[in-house]
């Protein structure tokens, strides 16, 4: 196969008009959990993680992160011809999140609308979307949200990371982008790493393939043929963007691909806050957004179980400096925290325990 | 309040539409058709800003049905800049950390939280103002 044949090529150049992220207040320290469950603190992947509130869910969490995105440019609600949401914690099985965003960003009703299901790689398939979207001239600008309240099972591993929140990106035409879209490819095979079947609250992994044959390969393989079909590497980015599972993984798939701690440490956030699932590449992507220079180009990489990864190039344009001051970024997020003390507490929010 | 109610009134919910009187420029949150003050029916819709500032406030410790996750959550009379009042939720706050006289800001939270198998219905609730606009408010004071 031809290299330039695996991008996914636009037939109008786009790029990132504008964005916007969410992360809720609550934070657990992980000692909290550990010491319900007998588990030493030296064996917990990271420190704290954050929790909903009682009253949020991936459709208050979309609203927030989108009405950010909204505010930090001026886009007709008219000019917006899609909203797509990606995540694996949709408040219904059945009735679309993304209706509940749009109308409550005033967009309805002639508007695209749908939820997109591919465990962590929901928001970035969302994001391939609203580029085609706006790539093909179906639409001026696209919005793309990925976003999550992860669930865990009591005493699993991944209870000590699976954490809320995420990030809304608008894309528009490349005049209008603060990052345009150099390129982009997606990766996928049908591997069995992470699954949740229906009626069951709670994801499993599966077995040994979680790591090598899951998060590493697709990452690696779509982040090297991207850079391959771009004639690029690791040293031309400013910065990089990864799927944070836990901050192990992250380091060590930086290493094997050549990036450097620098270029990976604006947009990671996993020690800070854990996994945000659909939410965590595209939140650490924000985040880079929010310290970034023209002319700095950006690789970013999901990854999704089941699974696959979606690779993009940017380049930030000068028009970053022309978003509107005023919105939350990632760091006032993050900054502002309510630690939750007690497991108890913990599982309440999490909806686990109910009063009766 | 029954389900029609809410749908019909959603905008109001989500994104607090209200509407103003062209003639004398009475305001009406939820929207009306036709204006109280002197009759006139050529209203203008209105998006409320979102930001508000505490009047009052109290804690709820007998919550109604459909609200029981909101045992001893704080309810707030709050001004808006439009020149309304209205009452809401506080979220995202201890009741230590609110006063009278605090900015706040409109977000969308689920208003019912304790229906397994019925309808999640959203709606506005206010916190105080996060992050950079915190930062701009002080600016402008």
């Amino acid at each position: 196969m031809s290299a330039p044949s695996i991008l996914l090529r636009t037939e109008h150049r786009v790029g990132i008009a504008s964005y916007g992220a969410y992360v809720p207040r609550g934070r657990i320290r992980t000692e909290a959990i550990a010491a319900c469950w007998g588990l030493e603190q030296k064996r917990v992947p990271i420190r704290a993680k954050s929790v909903p509130g009682p009253d949020e869910d991936t459709a208050t969490m979309c609203i927030e992160a989108a009405q950010n995105a909204l505010r930090r440019v001026a886009v007709a609600a008219d000019q917006i011809r899609a909203v797509w949401v990606g995540t694996e914690s949709k408040p219904y099985a059945v009735k679309p999140t993304s209706t509940v965003v749009a109308e409550a960003l005033g967009l309805t009703p002639f508007i695209s609308a749908a939820d997109m299901e591919f465990a962590c790689k929901a928001g970035s398939e969302a994001m391939q979307t609203a580029m085609a979207y706006v790539g093909s001239g179906m639409a001026r600008y696209a919005l793309a949200i990925g976003m999550d309240t992860a669930q865990s099972r009591p005493g699993d591993s991944l209870e000590y990371t699976a954490a809320a929140g995420g990030a809304a990106f608008l894309f528009g035409r490349a005049e209008n982008a603060v990052a345009e879209v150099e390129g982009s490819l997606s990766y996928v095979t049908d591997t069995p790493d992470f699954f949740r079947h229906a009626h069951r609250h709670y994801p499993q992994h599966g077995q040994r393939f979680t790591g090598d044959a899951a998060y590493f390969h697709h990452s690696q393989q779509a982040t090297r043929a991207l850079l391959d079909a771009l004639g690029r590497a690791p040293q031309d980015y400013r910065w990089a963007v990864f799927h944070q599972p836990n901050p192990k993984f992250v380091r060590r798939l930086a290493r094997q691909l050549g990036f450097t701690e620098e270029q990976i440490r604006p947009g990671f956030l996993a020690p800070a806050i854990g996994n945000t699932y659909a939410g965590s590449s595209l939140l650490g992507l924000a985040a880079v957004l929010d310290i970034a220079r023209p002319g700095d180009r950006i690789l970013f990489t999901s990854y999704g179980s089941g699974a696959g990864s979606d690779a993009l190039s940017l380049v930030v344009t000068p028009r970053i400096g022309s978003l509107r001051a005023g919105v939350p970024r990632v760091r006032d997020y993050l900054e502002r925290k309510q630690e939750i003390g007690d497991y108890g507490v913990y599982l309440r929010l999490m909806k686990k325990i109910h009063r009766e | 309040m029954e389900l029609p109610r809410y749908h019909r009134l959603r905008s109001t919910f989500y994104r607090l539409q209200a509407s103003r009187c062209a003639a004398c420029q009475a305001t009406y949150f939820p929207p009306r058709p036709y204006c109280l003050h002197c009759g006139s029916r050529n209203l203008e819709e209105l998006r409320l800003s979102g930001r508000g500032r505490v009047l009052s406030l109290t804690r709820v410790y007998q919550p109604s049905r459909g609200f029981s996750d909101g045992v001893g959550t704080l309810t707030a009379l709050i001004e808006l800049p439009e020149g309304l009042r209205l009452i809401a939720q506080l979220t995202d706050v201890e009741p230590a950390e609110v006063e009278t006289g605090q900015e706040v800001e409109m977000v969308v939270r689920r208003l019912r939280t304790d229906e397994e198998q019925g309808l999640i219905v959203y709606g506005y609730k206010f916190r105080p103002v996060v992050g950079a606009r915190a930062a701009e408010g002080a600016n402008s004071a």
